[in-house]
């Protein structure tokens, strides 16, 4: 009987929204600085490889230069607008300022309070990732329809990476740790995505790790998206872009429980 | 029906068990304080009322609710005063209380009506658009308050809600307590101030090493365990503890109360005499030494 009860009353959308509401009002205290990291640092990534490895290289895989960039910087926008601020976000709400205990207290469970959390940063992760793009398009990148999919790409990617990192957060004792998933995991998957250069140039092993990187597959459908979409192989990174969300958010939810609830 | 009944709840850490078959009752429009040192299982015994601890034996009904079965229709009946204050330090008073409006489920046409009378309750009307970062530590404790409040819950759970305050501060909200008390509010405090339980519960329950050790209204449980009158006996460490031994010889409770020895239940012992108190029957209970 009571698992039924439980049952009924998950993922409500009360609970969804008082979590919600309360990242929205905090977000309007800090959007400037937020908005500022999470689009000029893309841009500043597309503008330098753009221009700097764009002197030496005019095409790639049949792409401008710029362009190419342009598209594959959508990737890190989406990276570093969900998977940090979902980190360091979640660990200080839950250690320093206590968020949590509070919000548990009201009628929200664990699984509501992740689920809400990732979503809005999926929100965010869509806005910003469009940022390089249209970075691009203003140094002469032509717009297509395709273009208008890149919000909606952007947000189930962020929605992935946002859990991920909420799961970092509820594995991790101490903030310091969280240097070992930006270095171990989180740059190489971040190179070998095929932002900055093709992968097919890469030794075959790496070729092998990107198959299995979610940053890379959310490039490949970026540039399909803007450029022209490749049905058959785009069903597949967007497979692996949803199965990658859905595992990450339930283990999001999973570790989180572990730590809050004793 | 109770607010609150706790029947035989245990609560273990590996090898620490923190809570030990607790019985606990709050009936309806009462306060109820839980006394007890640091680390006697009160802030656990908190942390399971919400759900965000859970018993491993025994049972919780709150409002007549199963807990955890039923933990978040209880909770949305509940209002909870941390320990340590949670507030969102970069949000106005009056943004703090509008989120957990939404928390609570406050309806869409009551929200308004909701925040100010927290507000008014708070008594931060004028200071609605302060940041809670630039409120004085008094002010963020009536906040604090005014927030688990915002939905007129019926039962309040207040986790040591005057910690670390100046005393004319403690006053103001003990005067805040027992309006809510007054109004037909269940509560249940925990505290490890004496005075604190002996001017706003009903009934206390002494908690120590998890186990409930005394439960009654604070007077009975001062006849009961410390009697009418004290006698405190003064002079240097080597004579109070040869009063001590003497006292206890004779048949005697007795506690140290720093500067002099006081020897419980004084009837027919000679010596300069004081009312007893709930801190006797305190340090009597949960034992004289620091964990």
């Amino acid at each position: 009987m009571s698992a039924q009860q439980r049952r009924l009353g998950r993922l409500e959308r009360p609970a969804l929204m008082g979590v919600l509401v309360r990242e929205i009002i905090n977000f309007a205290s800090f959007w400037r600085s937020s908005t500022f990291s999470a689009t000029v640092e893309p841009t500043v990534y597309l503008l330098a490889f753009g221009f700097g490895f764009g002197s030496l290289v005019s095409t790639v895989g049949g792409y401008d230069y710029v362009e190419y960039v342009g598209t594959g910087t959508v990737a890190t926008a989406v990276l570093f607008s969900s998977a940090f601020p979902a980190m360091f976000g979640t660990f200080i709400k839950y250690k320093f300022q206590r968020t949590y205990d509070a919000i548990l207290a009201a009628p929200v469970d664990t699984e509501e309070l992740v689920t809400a959390e990732v979503l809005w940063l999926s929100v965010r992760a869509g806005t910003y990732g469009c940022a390089p793009m249209l970075v691009a398009i203003a140094f002469g990148l032509d717009p297509s329809w395709g273009m208008l999919l890149v919000p909606f790409i952007a947000m189930i990617a962020g929605f992935g990476w946002a859990s991920f990192g909420t799961v970092i957060a509820g594995v991790m004792k101490s903030i310091d740790n969280f240097n070992y998933v930006t270095s171990a995991v989180l740059t190489p998957l971040f190179l070998v995505a095929g932002t900055f250069f093709p992968i097919d140039g890469l030794p075959q092993w790496a070729q092998v790790l990107a198959q299995i990187n979610p940053l890379y597959h959310l490039v490949e459908l970026v540039r399909h998206a803007v450029f022209g979409f490749e049905p058959g192989a785009d069903l597949i990174h967007l497979g692996v872009l949803v199965a990658f969300a859905l595992l990450m958010w339930r283990l999001a939810i999973h570790f989180m429980e572990k730590k809050l609830i004793d | 029906m109770p607010a609150l009944r706790l029947r035989g709840v245990v609560k273990r850490f590996g090898n620490l068990t923190a809570v030990d078959h607790l019985d606990l009752e709050v009936p309806e429009g009462t306060c109820v304080g839980l006394l007890g040192p640091n680390g006697a299982g009160k802030s656990t015994t908190m942390r399971m009322l919400t759900a965000q601890a859970i018993p491993d034996e025994g049972e919780i009904e709150i409002l007549g609710l199963p807990v955890p079965a039923r933990s978040k229709e209880a909770r949305a009946l509940c209002g909870v005063v941390p320990q340590l204050d949670n507030l969102d330090v970069t949000l106005t008073v009056e943004q703090n209380l509008r989120v957990f409006a939404y928390l609570y489920r406050v309806p869409r046409n009551e929200r308004k009506a909701a925040v100010e009378r927290a507000l008014g309750i708070a008594n931060l009307s004028d200071r609605r658009d302060t940041k809670v970062d630039n409120l004085s530590g008094g002010m963020r404790r009536r906040l604090l308050i005014a927030r688990g409040l915002v939905h007129q819950p019926q039962l309040i759970l207040l986790d040591e809600p005057t910690v670390g305050l100046d005393p004319q501060v403690r006053q103001e909200l003990w005067a805040l307590v027992d309006r809510l008390r007054s109004e037909g509010v269940s509560i249940l405090m925990s505290t490890h101030y004496i005075e604190e339980a002996e001017r706003l519960a009903d009934t206390v329950t002494i908690m120590s090493h998890g186990k409930a050790v005394a439960a009654g209204t604070p007077r009975a449980l001062i006849t009961e365990h410390a009697g009418a009158e004290a006698v405190e006996v003064y002079g240097p460490p080597a004579k109070l503890q040869e009063v001590e031994l003497q006292a206890k010889a004779a048949g005697y409770s007795t506690r140290r109360t720093g500067t002099s020895i006081s020897v419980l239940n004084a009837n027919g012992y000679e010596g300069e005499r004081r009312p007893t108190n709930l801190e006797d029957v305190f340090v009597l209970l949960t034992g004289e030494e620091i964990a």
